[in-house]
């Protein structure tokens, strides 16, 4: 950076790490104290860096344009750190629910503190920056320009990693406003505002400054992806803090309204933030990795319309059976059956990208992954709209059987697209000539698969037997079983639930060596995949 | 205007995208709040006192709503289970609802009065000492003294977001946090009249503090308890 | 309930009506006559990059 922009910039920072101190200083709470501290923390850092990078030789960039790509050589580097990190705290309370002596009943440690921290994890810290990443990879290609203001997506990745630090101390410190997945109180909300709206001008801007006449299908998906996230967050949001200098906040709604603004909010942040970004990931990547393009343009198309029109609505499949109006839970139920057609659309579209390559499937453990998160999109496309109809829905309300659809959909599609995805671009991104090993991936497969089956299968089991069990009735009329006598059968299917998770949590670590080992530039001489295909299935 | 112009114009496209995730939540949303049969008319829901309100925020913060629901459906089940159905008329003063969308243990709804003072104590203290089937941790910590910076901004916060809390409750908030859990101190009793209904003793067996445990108690032991069904007619509030 | 009423005719009459529409019109574009060469042409992009520079 110039002498010039970087004076103001520092100064700016300045004046937010003297606001934060004064912020700390005043603070009515623990929490507030704390996260004005990182505040600072991490204006200070700001500060350094800024300094440091500045230079006074004015040299203009003549040469030819690059990407810029090493913001998404960090992405993947944060995605998979926070990936580990996420899978691990699932692992440790998916065996507090089996062996509750691990809460060891301390604030920090118990249930109801981690939980959130291993969904925002996942969601927002794994996903989010796996996201962030992907979508900056892809528009630059697609529209075959770099970044619009570079300084700002750095802004972008750093802001959002504050955030997930912000959010995961305020968690264990019991920071928050219960609303699931939107949990971060109202000063981590703002700050995060600020990140996404930097975020979508970054996007959107080298999306106007492409070197192609069209803008491919996959940014429509992103960009529809940040724009709707930004709307449901700022609405979903909406808090009024009890002080400026307090942590503590109420919600803007109350009771039923905000029930239903909640899972407005709640599904949509699997509608955009895991589906829609996801299949802009997977109308890139799968082409790419097929070397084909995708099967039909026209069906992404209105794949597109029709999932973006119909998401919107099945919120309220939430709240079957609550004090939500009737037309409010019919609506959402209606529309959530109508979203199974566009969901199968872009999944058939996915897969039939394949179609005269299948083959691949056979040598290509990167191109097999892809190929089961999209068939794991199917499977989750078609088992939500099954339990947004209200009569299964009032077995599977409360139950497990939730657990488990959240899970094969984040295991399985969200988590197995991004790690294709990172496959794919780890050896051009770091310049290698391919991966360390094609055996690990393959390895890596195979243990998440079975994690991923281990756990889906155990949560149907436990939650539809807890769900009948809770309505079973004797033939005198009463009552069969009491609430903690239906807990006591849950427990086998705890322990197999947390093992599970531990298979996925060891593919992840063994993602990890691979992707170092790729990076240090070592290629591994393996027997041809082929071969090992054939003696593994 | 053809399909070809959206597919080049990046500003087209984000206006249109936005247009067309916003109409499903305008639909929605909208209406419940002056569709006027969104909420019952229902005597007896107050807004909470100081302490119950600090109760719920313990609640809150500890994720209870995470495995426990306040929201029984309809079902025979579920009414023998639980008590009566819940109206949206309870959680009208809840910032947000805390209906909950999972029950690892048992919906809460309905769980004021249930169980002693005494039984929630010791249960939070130490759940398996009690209930051995039970998953849930333990909430030893709760016996600590009760910190709140500034009670009537709590208050003030609400009445702004619309429960309707009077200036006589906010005034007197600070004396009726500590009250509450203190039958022998002179503003008891102006609790019970300024908070129908409320239960005024010490929750927690320790008189000297005011204790989280207190709190939590306070609130757990009136939740379900404020509506007069004999003034509920179900067939009026048909939604 | 006045209101919900007037409501709900509404949406079950012209509300339905207009959803209909759009999404025909929506199909009619993704599948209107000359469509398939410009389409062709965008669903290969992602395999034409790589440089920047190459125009």
């Amino acid at each position: 950076m110039d002498p010039i922009s970087t004076i103001a910039a520092a100064a700016a920072t300045l004046l937010a790490i003297i606001l934060a101190l004064y912020s700390s200083a005043q603070a009515h709470d623990t929490v507030f104290a704390v996260h004005m501290m990182i505040f600072a923390i991490a204006g200070g850092l700001t500060l350094f860096f800024l300094i440091r990078n500045c230079s006074f030789t004015t040299v203009k960039a003549t040469g030819p344009q690059m990407y810029n790509d090493s913001i998404v050589r960090y992405g993947i580097i944060a995605t998979l750190f926070w990936g580990i990190i996420g899978f691990a705290v699932g692992v440790l309370i998916a065996s507090q629910l089996a062996f509750p002596a691990l809460n060891f009943d301390l604030p920090w440690t118990n249930f109801g503190r981690l939980r959130p921290l291993h969904t925002s994890a996942v969601v927002f810290a794994f996903c989010g920056n796996a996201l962030i990443a992907t979508s900056f990879y892809v528009v630059q290609r697609t529209c075959r320009t770099p970044l619009a203001f570079g300084g700002l997506a750095w802004f972008v990745f750093w802001g959002y990693q504050l955030f997930i630090v912000l959010a995961a101390t305020g968690y264990v410190l019991g920071s928050t406003q219960t609303k699931e997945y939107a949990e971060p109180e109202w000063h981590v909300d703002l700050w995060l505002t600020v990140v996404w709206v930097a975020y979508l001008i970054v996007f959107f801007f080298t999306l106007l400054r492409r070197r192609e006449p069209h803008i491919y299908v996959a940014n429509w998906f992103y960009l529809a992806f940040i724009v709707t996230v930004a709307m449901l967050h700022v609405v979903n949001g909406l808090a009024v803090p009890v002080s400026a200098f307090s942590s503590h906040s109420y919600a803007a709604f109350s009771g039923v309204q905000s029930a239903l603004v909640q899972w407005w909010y709640g599904h949509n942040a699997v509608g955009f933030f895991l589906t829609a970004g996801f299949l802009g990931m997977m109308y890139y990547f799968v082409p790419k990795q097929a070397n084909r393009p995708v099967y039909s343009y026209r069906l992404s198309i209105i794949h597109f319309w029709a999932v973006i029109f119909l998401y919107i609505w099945a919120g309220p499949h939430h709240l079957h059976y609550t004090a939500l109006p009737d037309w409010a839970q019919n609506l959402g139920m209606v529309f959530s059956i109508m979203l199974w057609m566009p969901s199968w659309g872009g999944m058939i579209n996915g897969l039939m990208t394949l179609s005269g390559a299948w083959d691949k499937l056979r040598t290509d453990p990167i191109l097999r992954m892809m190929v089961a998160s999209i068939a794991f999109y199917g499977m989750a496309t078609f088992e939500g709209p099954l339990m947004s109809i209200k009569a299964v829905n009032s077995l599977s309300h409360y139950t497990d059987w939730t657990i488990g659809h959240v899970h094969s959909g984040a295991l399985g599609w969200n988590a197995l697209v991004s790690f294709g995805a990172i496959y794919f671009m780890v050896p051009k991104l770091w310049s290698r000539k391919e991966l360390y090993s094609l055996k690990l991936v393959n390895w890596h497969f195979w243990t998440a698969m079975m994690g991923i089956v281990i756990y889906a299968s155990s949560m149907w089991v436990s939650g539809i037997m807890q769900g009948l069990m809770w309505r079973e009735y004797n033939s005198d009329g009463f009552l069969v079983y009491s609430f903690a006598e239906t807990v006591v059968q849950m427990h086998p299917f705890y322990v197999l639930r947390a093992a599970g998770g531990l298979m996925f949590l060891i593919g992840g670590v063994i993602m990890i060596y691979n992707v170092w080992r790729t990076i240090r530039g070592e290629v591994k001489v393996d027997q041809p995949v082929s071969q090992i295909i054939t003696v593994g299935a | 205007m053809n399909h070809g112009t959206i597919e080049r114009n990046g500003s087209l496209l984000l206006v249109l995208s936005l247009l067309v995730v916003a109409i499903g939540g305008l639909v929605e949303i909208a209406p419940l709040f002056y569709l006027e049969n969104t909420i019952e008319k229902v005597k007896g829901v107050r807004p909470y006192s100081p302490l119950e309100l600090m109760g719920q925020n313990i609640y809150k913060r500890e994720g209870c709503n995470l495995c426990h629901s306040q929201m029984i459906r309809p079902f025979k089940d579920e009414v023998e289970r639980y008590g009566h159905y819940s109206l949206a008329a309870e959680s009208m003063y809840d910032h947000p609802f805390l209906w909950g969308s999972k029950r690892t243990g048992p919906d809460l709804a309905r769980v004021g009065g249930r169980y002693s003072d005494e039984w929630h104590r010791e249960h939070m203290k130490a759940p398996r000492n009690l209930v051995p089937e039970s998953v849930m941790p333990g909430y030893p910590f709760l016996m600590q003294p009760l910190k709140v910076h500034d009670i009537q901004a709590h208050l003030k916060v609400n009445k702004l977001l619309g429960v309707p809390y009077t200036k006589d409750q906010i005034d007197n908030a600070a004396v009726d946090l500590v009250s509450q859990a203190n039958p022998d101190s002179d503003g008891a009793e102006d609790v019970e009249a300024r908070y129908p209904k409320a239960l005024v003793r010490d929750f927690d067996g320790k008189p000297e503090t005011l204790t989280e445990m207190d709190a939590l108690i306070a609130y757990l032991q009136v939740l379900g308890t404020m509506v007069d069904f004999s003034t509920y007619d179900a067939k009026a509030n048909l939604r | 309930m006045e209101t919900y009423t007037a409501m709900r005719a509404f949406a079950d009459s012209w509300g339905l009506l207009y959803m209909v529409l759009i999404f025909l019109g929506v199909c009619f574009f993704a599948f209107r006559p000359g469509s398939k060469k410009i389409y062709d042409e965008q669903a290969r992009i992602p395999l034409n990059e790589e440089h920047p520079n190459n125009d």
